[in-house]
């Protein structure tokens, strides 16, 4: 009882100083200069219709490699843990027949939808990130529908390593030509268009390829590896 | 803001508090993930009120979406009910 009442003291005291710091600043006051800069030159500077993307991919592009990176050494850790652990199986009960045939016809328009965000990253909400997770949670529907459905492993890490390695050969080919890492070598491009944002579009389909390998590869320890069930 | 955003945003907001209730005060930890993904979905309409659709997609797909899927995931692995 005491501890869930400093429980709720505590949230009230977080929500305290969180109105104290908002109101501080009223809402949509005046930007600060960083951000307001971002918003008047980003789309002629980097050729993204999507503000965020350009801050993501390219004025903060080696953050989102150290992401991928972190993302990276959790799935890895969270691998290298399970596999240590022998869970004892319960039973489970056999996917009905309308989960496993609506799966079987969703999978693909799932994955579809998951390459289209991350292919339109620079032209509408969204991205590698999402994108990738889309794709993950695909495989998570199969992963629930079929009890026998496999993902190889081998190809899980191959499509992982290829799009990091890839990643890092573009920032170190921007270092090359421009004289920074990461910096945008393709031409920006018509704006508003598919083939615009010069790396961005590059980054984010090998993030989204990333992304997804690494989610479906956590799903995949987590589920096990039960041969016979 | 105009009165429609700001009476959504009331509704949205004690659906918000009523499934963190229910997240943090059950013992059925099943219902407790279900609530957390209500949570994530009520927190990603929220950006999109705010204006950031980019945060709303990726909460609702990682907070809603993939991370329930882990959580079941774990509690079919270990106990549904908390002692």
């Amino acid at each position: 009882m005491i501890k869930k009442a400093f429980l709720i003291l505590l949230v009230a005291f977080t929500g305290y100083v969180f109105f104290v710091a908002a109101s501080a600043r009223p809402f949509g006051s005046p930007r600060v200069v960083v951000s307001k800069r971002y918003l008047e030159k980003g789309l002629n500077e980097t050729g993204s219709q999507n503000i965020v993307t350009s801050v993501v991919v390219l004025y903060r592009g080696f953050d989102t490699l150290g992401e991928v990176t972190v993302l990276f050494l959790a799935a890895t850790a969270l691998a290298a843990l399970i596999s240590g652990f022998p869970f004892e199986r319960k039973e489970r009960t056999e996917p009905s027949l309308v989960m496993s045939t609506a799966s079987r016809y969703l999978f693909p328009l799932i994955l579809l939808f998951g390459a289209y965000i991350f292919v339109h990253g620079h032209l509408t909400p969204g991205g590698g990130f999402p994108g990738g997770v889309v794709i993950a949670s695909g495989f998570l529907l199969m992963f629930l529908a079929f009890r026998k459905y496999r993902v190889s492993e081998g190809g899980l890490i191959v499509t992982e390593g290829l799009a990091g390695f890839f990643y890092v050969l573009i920032g170190l080919i921007g270092l090359y030509l421009l004289g920074s890492f990461l910096a945008s070598f393709l031409p920006p491009g018509r704006l508003h268009t598919l083939l615009s944002g010069g790396i961005i579009p590059l980054i984010y389909i090998l993030i989204g390829f990333k992304v997804g390998s690494e989610m479906t590869g956590i799903l995949r320890s987590l589920k096990g590896e039960d041969e016979n069930g | 803001m105009p009165e429609v955003i700001l009476i959504i945003s009331g509704v949205l907001g004690f659906f918000l508090l009523v499934s963190a209730l229910v997240a943090w005060l059950t013992r059925d930890l099943l219902v407790a993930v279900l609530a957390t993904a209500a949570a994530g979905l009520l927190v990603s309409l929220f950006y999109l009120i705010l204006q950031a659709p980019d945060v709303a997609i990726t909460e609702a797909s990682i907070g809603a979406g993939l991370t329930t899927g882990i959580f079941v995931y774990v509690l079919s692995k270990t106990e549904r009910y908390e002692k």
